[in-house]
């Protein structure tokens, strides 16, 4: 198989409302960010693969704003309506195909157009659910509750996880809420949904970011810096949370275990050097680091007080502040690929983790996490 | 690098204006069932599943989480693809590059619509920009009525030219049991029918359907064991357009042009005319039954009007389009592209049965949709 490299990346900064900004302008910032690095223009870019939400945007064919800030004039473009991670794999995929040697990855959102609440709860099947109010944190606090009861964690294990990213958000300029804040700190912020606080809960971001893949015979036209894409796997769980076990998941631990074994990584822990998880709550990355073999289950708590997840420690995990320092709908998969490969690079700033030759960046869309996506990056090829 | 595709078999629903006996999963599991049922595969011979829809128009935020369970994505691998009228085509490109990649081998794409649960228009009015396009551009009729008014004034191309088309559209659907509508009808009740937007009347433009549609694609190395009847992909093409409409110059379909000349480059054709056996394209109206056919160089610009008259593109022609009936006879918007793709895999793979054209060797299928956009396919019977 041909090898596909990351060869540029670009982020906006998140902020809670870019209002001088429209869609396709935080598109064409990041899409001319991405070419000042990699000395492309968009005649090198051959094809696009695009991610945002029809619902978020409050426009239908979401893509369409974007057209001319990518380049798609004549062009092949096509939109992943849902997280950037999956739209990394399609794009991949369209250069494995032999049709095309790059292709630009790009997703935006503007969550503050929008009613969180309300496109939340449109997630919900209209017969049974939606009627209950019940919205993406709603449904996140009925995980959380579940996930807590049953391995003993307590407010102040997800107080710890809060400190941490939070406080990892203040070396990252790109992220929103960066805080230093302690878990007593956490602990007294406002319940949104039991026992979810304030800080448990990712804010609404409005951002985007662009990553620009090449084949392998391409990728020194580019950057001498390539990040090598070396394992991915993606699935999908049942619709229902009754139908689930929202104490584990099983979409997430196959796509792991794919990931893993096209990247011949037989011990996660100890192979891999940082790791960009998808933690649209404070719970999740507890929840998710076990899931993905990072710890025993229900043990994801010892491994965070182990303090081997912080920056320093043997495994940093959300080293930029993860989704809890930032979260744009479909961006935030995208920005932990983005992220990755800034670790690999050795371009990550003040939150950089030394030395890291492989990566770990996760996606997940859908309530209470419906779908994964899990990839692999690497230093070396 | 890069592996062939084909298609292995499809399933369509029986479209119509309202199923109110089934809901959204349901809807998507009977297309689903039908096309493994064509396959003689069940869901455990599916490496992965695309599927796609308008978020808009049924008003379901992340609509494949819901519809997972009647997709069979459950515990698979799954992705949506969204890009307005040609979702369709946009599913069908991504479930190929998935088995194009060599990442896997037999892949699901399924694309749906339940429009009965809304208004398309006010959905498809909302993909215009919010400050400055979308005051004056009413859904979809608006852009296509733009063009074909500019089409008919620049070649005197009448209206009954144009009626003829829809026609023979509604006349073809009558032969095939999935389509929504099949109507015997005369130049004239089309012209008596009221504009929508001028010059498209009521019975020129297409319907709006509940619907769905499911292909099963494979990698070269599975689909000869799977089926002795392969439609093998041999272009897949996609061009996009301008953001705004207004931007767009409607004096010519650039992105259908483009396209076709690509797709027939890469499938070593060079008339198409006389070496496509049958089209199944994306005609969103009746116009562009004739307009449309000379951005695939089926004919000079101004000509498509002798295609139609002459009786090349019916049934009996030459070049048969849209035996289906076409986008005017049946639309669930995220599933049509993909309809025009499992139709034209119908036709090479001789299963198309009261709508089957003799000896069809090779194939066109379309997509069209967002601002002008299009996407093309050629299937081969080799």
């Amino acid at each position: 198989m041909d090898r596909v490299a990351i060869v540029g990346v670009a982020q906006t900064k998140f902020a809670a409302a870019k209002v001088d900004q429209n869609y396709a302008e935080i598109a064409y910032e990041v899409t001319q960010s991405l070419f000042n690095q990699t000395g492309a223009n968009y005649n090198d870019v051959e094809n696009i693969v695009t991610a945002s939400s029809d619902f978020w945007d409050g426009r239908t064919i979401s893509s369409m704003a974007v057209q001319d800030a990518v380049g798609a004039w004549l062009k092949s473009e096509t939109k992943v309506s849902s997280d950037g991670t999956l739209a990394v794999l399609y794009a991949m995929m369209r250069i494995l195909s032999g049709s095309f040697g790059t292709t630009l990855v790009l997703a935006h959102c503007k969550s503050s157009e929008g009613d969180p609440t309300l496109i939340g709860n449109a997630v919900f099947d209209p017969i049974y659910q939606r009627q209950l109010g019940i919205d993406l944190v709603a449904a996140g606090a009925l995980q959380a509750r579940a996930y807590m009861e049953k391995y003993n964690i307590t407010q102040a294990d997800l107080a710890e996880v809060v400190a941490k990213n939070l406080g990892n958000a203040t070396r990252n300029p790109n992220a929103q809420r960066a805080m230093s804040i302690t878990a007593q700190e956490a602990m007294q912020a406002s319940l949104v949904a039991d026992p979810l606080r304030e800080y448990d809960i990712a804010p609404n971001s409005d951002g985007a970011c662009a990553i620009l893949l090449a084949r392998e015979d391409l990728v020194s036209k580019f950057t001498d810096k390539p990040v090598w894409l070396s394992g991915v796997g993606h699935y999908q769980d049942n619709y229902y949370l009754g139908d689930r076990d929202l104490t584990d998941s099983r979409a997430l631990e196959k796509a792991a275990l794919k990931a893993y074994s096209m990247a011949g990584i037989t011990n996660p822990r100890k192979e891999l050097d940082v790791v960009e998880l998808y933690d649209t709550f404070s719970y999740q990355e507890l929840l998710w680091s076990e899931v993905l073999g990072l710890a025993e289950r229900g043990k994801g708590a010892e491994l965070l007080h182990s303090g081997v997840t912080k920056i320093g420690g043997e495994l940093p995990i959300n080293p930029s502040g993860g989704v809890l320092g930032a979260h744009a709908m479909f961006v935030a998969g995208l920005v932990r690929v983005a992220e990755a490969a800034l670790q690999l690079r050795g371009e990550a700033g003040a939150h950089q983790v030394e030395g890291a030759r492989r990566a770990l960046a996760h996606g997940t869309v859908g309530p209470c996490g419906q779908t994964h996506c899990v990839w692999i990056l690497s230093k070396d090829k | 690098m890069g592996q062939r595709v084909a298609v292995i078999a499809s399933g369509q629903t029986n479209h119509c204006s309202k199923r109110a006996d089934v809901n959204i999963p349901e809807l998507i599991q009977e297309a689903v069932d039908r096309a493994l049922l064509q396959a003689n595969m069940t869901l455990d011979d599916i490496d992965a599943v695309v599927i796609g829809n308008m978020e808009h128009f049924e008003g379901i935020n992340l609509s494949d989480m819901w519809a997972s369970e009647g997709a069979g994505s459950v515990l698979k691998p799954a992705i949506k693809i969204a890009t307005g009228g040609t979702t369709g085509a946009s599913v069908a490109a991504c479930a190929y590059y998935h088995c194009a990649s060599g990442l896997f081998d037999t892949v699901l794409a399924i694309g749906w619509e339940k429009l009965s649960e809304s208004d398309p228009t006010g959905g498809i009015i909302t993909a215009f920009d919010p400050i400055v396009e979308r005051l004056t551009l009413a859904g979809a009729v608006g852009g296509l009525a733009i063009e074909a008014t500019a089409y008919m004034k620049t070649y005197n191309v009448p209206e009954e030219v144009i009626a003829l088309a829809a026609v023979r559209a509604r006349k073809n659907a009558k032969n095939n049991p999935h389509a929504h509508l099949k109507l015997d009808l005369t130049v004239e009740q089309v012209l008596s029918t009221p504009y929508i937007a001028y010059p498209i009347h009521y019975l020129d433009m297409c319907p709006a359907s509940d619907g769905a549609c499911a292909v099963i694609m494979a990698s070269e190395k599975r689909a000869k064991d799977l089926t002795t009847k392969p439609a093998w992909i041999d272009a897949v093409v996609c061009r996009h357009n301008h953001a705004w409409i207004g931007d767009i110059f409607f004096g010519k379909h650039s992105t259908l042009e483009s396209a076709a000349i690509e797709a027939y480059k890469i499938a070593g054709i060079t008339d198409p005319l006389n070496e496509l056996d049958v089209i199944e394209m994306y005609d969103p109206a009746s116009y562009t039954l004739v307009s449309w056919l000379e951005y695939l160089h089926l004919c000079k610009l101004g000509e498509g009007r002798r295609l139609v008259e002459e009786g090349i593109t019916s049934m009996e022609g030459r070049l048969p389009v849209n035996p289906s009936g076409g986008v005017v006879s049946t639309n669930p918007i995220g599933a049509t592209a993909l309809i025009r793709l499992a139709e034209a895999s119908l036709q090479v793979q001789g299963r198309a049965e009261m709508r089957q054209v003799d000896g069809v060797r090779r194939a066109l299928s379309s997509g069209f949709g967002g601002s002008y956009w299009n996407e093309v396919f050629i299937l081969s019977a080799k």
